[in-house]
């Protein structure tokens, strides 16, 4: 009985996260648009793109080889599990023993490993340029996130979502210096994997600037689509992650009832609007880097993060 | 270093060329005007084609006046190349061939400019031919070295904007040269201006670049009128240089907006767009049309102000008043959006005097030269107003440039409104039974637009030029994005906004 709930709970996570994706993306961009002055695209624009590109014919380049083609399922197929592990509104959940944090950053790892290949695969020089500033974005932002984790992990005593979250919540985990700067480069580091301003820019037309729209200019049709959910999920997942780590207020805990899950999927909800409209706010408020101002700012999450593991180190109350 | 005058006295001096002299020189003359270009007195203004002639325009600014030089009886010869010796009639040149396959000797580059081998006929304004089957792929500059690479970008970009080809070589991320390929646009307006009348010939003129309609148009109906030595009601005058203001103002709005809008900066964008509808509403409330396109005619204009057409342009300039300062500061204090804008696309004085470059391209580098107070046109000569000049010649610089034209030309409109005289608004063309030339020269939101015509002594036109600032400005930008990383380039592109349509033709 605890298993086919178990097992529920994770099937609804799984369908979950993949439909709530494309709207946050929509909402992100209403809230963006409202601070602009315009109406916007209705919220659900997001749904309608990837079912037109579904149904739209694939546009292929003559010498796209086997891997451009895979790319895009591979990495929705990733993105989708590193996102169905995440405890979004409930922790424990089934799936979740058979991957640590570390794991799903080498999932998200391997998928922008792929794209920087399927960037270059059909050789047009913009996909070169979006791989290599890919790359080099990638160089910093990874280590990154692995310090952050290093952090956590130190503090909570486990790599484990589920066991963070349960740490984070409970009374022992006080205030602590280092989490806040995890905290700081944790967003850092998400902004720039997101490809949002001001590392990149998610809305730009011009193709010289872009770096992940760049590596995709050569998709279209069902291809295109897969990594739209891809990107959408993307999101959706850090800002997840940022919240059971940080903010994981009411998370439901196995086995409790009905209730929990339904307070925990509401607490979720909110904590995706407040972080969406956070997003937006700053987006609209801040311009875009040059391209070689980002090493400098992803540079500071890597510094933060390398202080938060250190002050593990010399003091076991900071 | 001879004057203009020196020049023009060694020439035949051609009756009927008004305001400003035209004299037909031999080879000789032509050549040693064309050698002391680079000494910097004279200023090339234009160069351009007939079936066996070539003229060239001159500036000379100490003096404030402008000559154009001729050389005619051309036949299969050629003649001797300006560009060889002075850089920026360059272009001029290789379009001049395309279009009447007079030969610029000694010219080295032997590429076609205009003319990408995709037209019906060749030399539309020479000796025409049939289009020669299959073209050669152009050939762009060689770059070598060791980790350059190629970017081609274009001709048609992922936004809604005009097409050209970009050749980038890159050493990584930084521009080692760009090459620029236009020519796209070309739409045959000099060919269509030939034989045409002079209404047509002023709606052609306001298509030549769509944003620019109001500039093209007057500067057209100006030469018109020096060529038939048409006076002009005064009311019609400052009509016309209120409507020229008004476009001033909506393009430059618009163009601070996109340049923030390039660093990923939409608020600007969003602010901007909303003061440029408020201005192209007010015209269209004002004048019957939003870009105020053909109202500006040979003899006059077309439309007076509408109604309350007066107050509704001053409740504009209260609202832009009111709210423009607020984006300023926003610009000013917007640390990521200056850290894009400070120090990228620099331009040097000393090439953007060398190429004369006119309107914020030029003033933003330290060319302090506006048509409208070197020439003092009218009505702008009983105006007060300041031409805002700067040095660093950086991105920054040319947004600065635009911001502080916005509220010269606020100030301009205000006066116009205040001292509006008036009066008719149109007199009719009288007709000539002689051959007429005439020339004017505007400036327009981008810089001085210059147009020169012929009229037959049946009162149609023979031949008319248009030439467009961006001639002088997009050679500027290969010099000033040469360093700049890639990613820049939108950002100075933005900031140049050459015209594509002007350019092309």
């Amino acid at each position: 009985m605890v298993v086919i709930s178990a097992l529920l709970v994770q099937t609804f996570q799984m369908a979950f996260v993949v439909l709530l994706a494309p709207l946050l993306t929509g909402f992100i961009r209403v809230i963006k648009a409202r601070l602009l002055r315009r109406r916007g695209p209705p919220m659900i624009q997001p749904y309608r793109d990837i079912l037109r590109l579904l149904r739209k014919e694939v546009v292929l380049a003559e010498n796209a080889s086997w891997l451009f083609r895979g790319t895009p399922y591979l990495i929705f197929a990733v993105t989708w599990v590193a996102a169905a592990i995440i405890p979004t509104f409930a922790t424990g959940l089934i799936f979740s023993w058979t991957a640590d944090l570390i794991a799903i950053i080498a999932l998200l790892a391997s998928a922008r490993f792929f794209l920087a290949l399927a960037g270059m695969d059909v050789g047009t020089s913009f996909g070169g340029i979006g791989s290599s500033r890919e790359v080099m974005i990638a160089t910093f932002a990874e280590p990154s996130m692995l310090l952050i984790i290093f952090t956590l992990a130190l503090i909570a005593g486990s790599t484990q979502l589920s066991s963070i979250a349960a740490f984070m919540t409970s009374p022992q985990v006080g205030l602590r210096v280092s989490l806040a700067i995890a905290l700081i480069a944790l967003v850092i580091v998400a902004i720039a994997e997101n490809a949002r301003i001001p590392v990149d820019n998610p809305a730009t037309h011009l193709e010289l600037t872009m770096v992940h729209e760049a590596m995709v200019l050569e998709y279209s049709g069902r291809y295109l689509a897969m990594i739209e959910l891809a990107a959408s999920l993307k999101l959706l997942l850090y800002i997840s992650l940022i919240a059971c780590m940080f903010v994981p207020w009411k998370l439901a805990v196995q086995g409790e009832g009905l209730t929990a899950y339904l307070v925990g999927l509401l607490a979720y909800l909110i904590k995706l609007a407040v972080a969406g409209a956070l997003l937006a706010l700053f987006e609209t408020a801040t311009a875009k880097m040059r391209v070689f101002r980002v090493p400098e700012f992803l540079g500071a999450a890597l510094m933060l993060g390398l202080l938060a593991t250190l002050l593990r180190f010399v003091s076991r109350s900071l | 270093m001879p004057t203009l005058s020196d020049i023009l006295k060694k020439g035949r001096s051609v009756p009927h060329h008004a305001p400003w002299p035209r004299a037909v020189v031999d080879a000789a003359v032509w050549t040693a005007a064309a050698s002391t270009l680079p000494e910097g007195r004279l200023t090339l203004l234009d160069l351009w084609g007939e079936a066996s002639a070539v003229h060239m325009a001159l500036l000379d600014e100490p003096a404030g006046t402008t000559a154009v030089l001729s050389l005619e009886g051309l036949a299969g010869g050629g003649y001797p190349s300006v560009a060889q010796l002075h850089p920026p009639a360059l272009r001029l040149e290789r379009a001049l061939r395309d279009l009447t396959r007079l030969e610029p000797r000694d010219l080295p580059d032997r590429r076609p400019w205009l003319d990408h081998g995709r037209w019906d006929l060749r030399r539309p304004l020479g000796e025409r031919g049939i289009a020669l089957p299959g073209v050669g792929p152009y050939a762009f500059l060689p770059a070598e070295g060791d980790g350059l690479h190629q970017i081609p970008v274009g001709p048609v970009h992922a936004g809604i904007i005009e097409p050209g080809h970009f050749r980038f070589t890159a050493n990584g991320e930084t521009v080692v040269r760009l090459e620029e390929r236009l020519g796209y646009v070309h739409k045959g307006i000099e060919a269509l201006m030939a034989g045409a009348d002079l209404i047509r010939g002023a709606q052609l003129a306001g298509r030549t670049s769509g944003d620019s309609t109001v500039a093209y148009a007057y500067a057209f109906s100006q030469a018109v009128e020096a060529a038939l030595g048409l006076v002009v009601p005064i009311r019609a005058v400052w009509l016309r240089a209120l409507m020229a203001e008004l476009e001033r103002l909506a393009n430059h709005l618009g163009d601070i907006g996109a340049i923030c809008n390039d660093a990923a900066f939409p608020l600007m964008l969003a602010h901007c767009g909303v003061l440029r509808e408020r201005v192209l509403r007010a015209a269209d409330a004002a004048f019957g049309h939003r870009l105020m396109r053909d109202r500006i005619v040979p003899g006059g204009v077309t439309s007076d102000l509408n109604g309350d057409g007066a107050g509704g342009l001053r409740s504009l300039l209260a609202e832009i008043r009111r709210r423009f300062p607020a984006l300023i500061e926003l610009y000013d204090n917007t640390a990521s959006l200056q850290d894009r804008t400070v120090g990228t696309g620099r331009l040097g004085a000393a090439l953007a005097r060398e190429y004369g470059a006119g309107g914020y391209v030029g003033r933003a580098s330290g060319r302090a030269f506006d048509v409208r107070q070197v020439l003092r046109y009218p009505p702008y000569d009983s105006l007060v107003f300041d031409v805002p000049v700067l040095n660093d010649g950086d991105v920054n610089a040319r947004v600065w440039i635009r911001i502080r034209e916005i509220e010269q030309s606020l100030l301009l409109i205000e006066q116009i409104i205040d001292r509006l005289p008036m009066g008719p608004i149109f007199s009719g063309i009288p007709s000539v039974g002689e051959r007429r030339e005439g020339m004017a020269l505007i400036e327009g939101f981008r810089g001085d637009i210059l147009v020169w015509l012929r009229i037959a002594p049946g009162g149609g036109i023979e031949r008319c030029h248009l030439r467009d600032p961006s001639w002088f400005q997009w050679p500027l930008l290969e010099a000033a994005i040469e360093g700049n990383i890639v990613a820049d380039f939108p950002l100075c592109n933005k900031s140049f906004n050459c015209s594509y349509s002007g350019h092309d033709l």
